[in-house]
Order: structure tokens, then C-alpha cells, then sequence
């Protein structure tokens, strides 16, 4: 079972990674907005999505339930083999959260000074990024399929332009980062992660809301 | 990347970030004294006890020491919390890990060393309001290798004292 919000990327790295593996589950959709007692029941830490229930077992924490799926369903496995590659896919994940997708999003909501300097520190972390694809067509090790660190950071592929739209920003400029950007085609291109969208239209309206809000 | 410390380099690789770290060490030295335990439930678990430790001890203990007045009320409050949670999660176990050291233990005691730096300067006792936490610190500084390597706590404060001064 798997609780989530429609528009949250953080839930979309758990269903892309169940989806990848051909595991059933059920959805239930959660109004962040007005939770659920089921879900300040199953996560009284945080009281976030998304949370996944497997058989009684109840896990927080996008990448911790990464990582819980990984170990129980051993097919089309995400993270590398080898320790190091398995370090270094955790590393960057690690660093696309707190570098990039925080910034990005702070960069849509606020103005003046404070968004010039989210935006720069989106683009700087966004350059770390395409660094890292040199030459692969995904973020996987040397299979070269689609992984644990494409799912971790698959939202710059559909969340970011539509937080660029938002906050009237130009992050993802192609010309400046084009194997991100064709990483991004390639992703959002896959059968799994293709038909799992949300429409775009309903996401811009939400998250213009959303900016709105947290800026007042 | 980051420019910060720890970084561990072995067969000549860095790898960067604590808490990845000590995930790289039990995978690659897995024979001896495993850290996660072998479940993945049960590692999901202490992962995500480490991940809810990383994310909120240390910065809110920074604003214990190096806040003042309404804010460092509320940083007060919030570490009694935060150590409160930590204490149920421990429920009767010996360490974090059950009767072995783990995960989340490892994550953990290295910040029991500021604990003297916040009640000096938030005037408050640790141990009154958390026994059972200062309980679990001192089960843990049992182990030699832990107790060698922590810093002294008398340096830490004034280590802190030297940074407030600034």
C-alpha cells in the first residue's frame, strides 16, 4: 500500500520504483492538506508522504523506502552491485535533495534577493549534476539502466519546468546542459514514467496556488 | 562537493557524507560486527531513525548553544522532544540495535558529547528530563572504542565558548 499526494515528487520516486519492478500495489491518495488519522497513525514523526505499508510494516522516507523495496524485490534491482557505485548513488541522491530540489523549490516560491540567490544555487548544483552524466545515457552504473538515482531524481524532469513556469525562472536551459536535458527526454519518454504523470495543467494550477501561499 | 569533513578513502576512492559512509564500511567489511541488521524491514527502520537524527539533533542543538532567549526556549523544548522520541524508539532495548551496537547508535552518540556545551548555556539537565537517554549514552561509552574516540566534552565546550566569542 502505498499512501501518497498526487502532485508530490517524493511519492512518485516510490511508485516509479514499484512500477519498474511489476509490483502490485494499492494506492491511496491523502489530502496533505487535511491528513488523514491513518496517516498521522502510520508516520507520527514526520507526518509526511509517502508512506508504504508492506504486510503490517509501515516505512517513512522516500529514500528509506527505496532502498526497503530494493531489498525485497530483488528484480530489475535499482541501486548498483558494488559498494562503492552503491555509495556514490546514495552520495548524489543525498546531494540533489539538500542542493537542488530545496533550492529550486525556494527559488519558485520567493522574490527579489532571496530567489536570485536560490536560483544560483540550483544552477550550480545542477552543473555538479550533468558532470555526472558523462556519457551514459542514465545515472546507473555501468549497465547503464535506468536506477536508484534516475528515480531519485526524476522530478527535475517534470516538477522543475513546471516550477520554472511558476516562479517565472530559466534553470534547465538546454544549450547550457544538454545531456541533462536529453536524459530528461529519455526519461520522461519511458514506458513506466510516461503514463504515470500527472497532467500538466493541474500541476502548474497547484503549484501556483501553493507559491502564492507560502508567500503570504 | 562539499568541502567538509569526513571523507574516507579506500583503495584509493573518496566517499563523502557520514552516514553513506558508514553504510559503505558495513557492506564492504560485512563479516565483522554488523552495523544495519540483516532484515530489510528492520534496516529500513534504522535507516530511517539515522536519516530523523541527522536531520534534526544537530541543528537544533546548535540553536541551544548559540541562541538566546525565545529561540533558545524553543530549541530547549524541541531537543527534550527530539531526545523524548529517541528514548521511546529505544523502548527497552539495551542500544538502538537491541543488545549490539548498530546503525542508529553509531549516528547517534557522537552528539551526546555537546550535551554538557547545551546545559551550560541553556541552563537545563539533560539526565532530569531524559534519564533513560543519559542511560543509553553511558551504555554506549562503555565500549572502549567508543569512549577513545569521542571528544571530550569539556573541549567541546570550549570549543563553543571560542565560536560564540566571534
Amino acid at each position: 500500500q502505498l499512501l501518497g499526494f498526487w502532485a508530490s515528487p517524493f511519492v512518485f520516486r516510490v511508485k516509479w520504483a514499484l512500477e519498474l519492478k511489476g509490483i502490485d500495489y494499492e494506492y491511496i491518495e491523502e489530502d496533505i492538506f487535511n491528513k488523514s488519522s491513518r496517516l498521522l497513525e502510520l508516520n507520527p514523526v514526520h507526518k509526511k508522504v509517502p508512506v508504504f505499508v508492506h504486510e503490517h510494516r509501515v516505512i517513512s522516507e522516500s529514500f528509506v523506502i527505496l532502498e526497503y523495496i530494493d531489498e525485497t524485490w530483488r528484480q530489475n534491482p535499482l541501486l548498483p552491485q558494488d559498494p562503492y557505485q552503491r555509495a556514490m548513488a546514495r552520495f548524489w541522491a543525498k546531494f540533489a535533495e539538500e542542493k537542488l530540489l530545496e533550492p529550486a523549490w525556494m527559488a519558485m516560491w520567493s522574490k527579489g534577493e532571496e530567489k536570485e540567490k536560490a536560483k544560483k544555487q540550483t544552477i550550480e548544483a545542477l552543473e555538479k549534476i550533468e558532470e555526472q552524466l558523462k556519457g551514459t545515457q542514465y545515472f546507473g552504473g555501468d549497465d547503464d539502466k535506468i536506477g536508484y538515482l534516475d528515480v531519485a531524481i526524476g522530478w527535475i524532469s517534470y516538477w522543475l519546468p513546471v516550477w520554472e513556469e511558476v516562479g517565472s525562472l530559466k534553470i534547465l536551459d538546454p544549450e547550457k546542459f544538454p545531456r541533462i536535458t536529453a536524459w530528461k527526454i529519455r526519461f520522461l519518454d519511458h514506458p513506466v514514467i510516461r503514463d504515470s504523470l500527472p497532467p500538466k495543467d493541474k500541476m502548474l494550477q497547484y503549484f501556483h496556488k501553493r507559491s502564492d501561499e507560502i508567500y503570504s | 562537493i562539499h568541502k567538509k569533513i569526513p571523507v574516507l578513502i579506500h583503495n584509493g576512492k573518496p566517499i563523502c557524507e557520514s552516514l553513506i559512509i558508514v553504510e559503505y564500511i558495513d557492506e564492504v567489511w560485512h563479516n565483522k560486527s554488523p552495523l544495519l541488521p540483516s532484515d530489510p524491514y528492520q534496516r529500513s527502520q534504522a535507516r530511517f531513525w539515522a536519516d530523523y537524527v541527522d536531520k534534526k539533533a544537530y541543528s537544533t542543538g546548535k540553536r541551544v548553544w548559540s541562541g538566546k532567549g525565545e529561540d533558545q526556549e524553543a530549541a530547549k523544548k524541541e531537543l527534550t522532544e527530539f531526545l523524548k522520541t529517541m528514548e521511546g524508539e529505544l523502548g527497552e532495548k539495551r542500544f538502538f540495535g537491541g543488545d549490539t551496537i548498530g546503525f542508529v547508535d553509531v549516528a547517534l552518540v557522537p552528539f551526546t558529547s555537546w550535551f554538557h556545551t547545551f546545559e551550560n548555556f541553556g541552563q537545563f539537565s539533560i539526565e532530569a528530563e531524559c534519564p533513560k537517554f543519559i542511560a543509553w549514552a553511558k551504555r554506549c561509552l562503555e565500549k572502549e572504542s567508543m569512549a577513545k574516540s569521542l571528544p571530550d566534552p569539556e573541549n567541546i565546550y570550549g570549543y563553543a565558548l571560542g565560536l560564540k566569542k566571534k
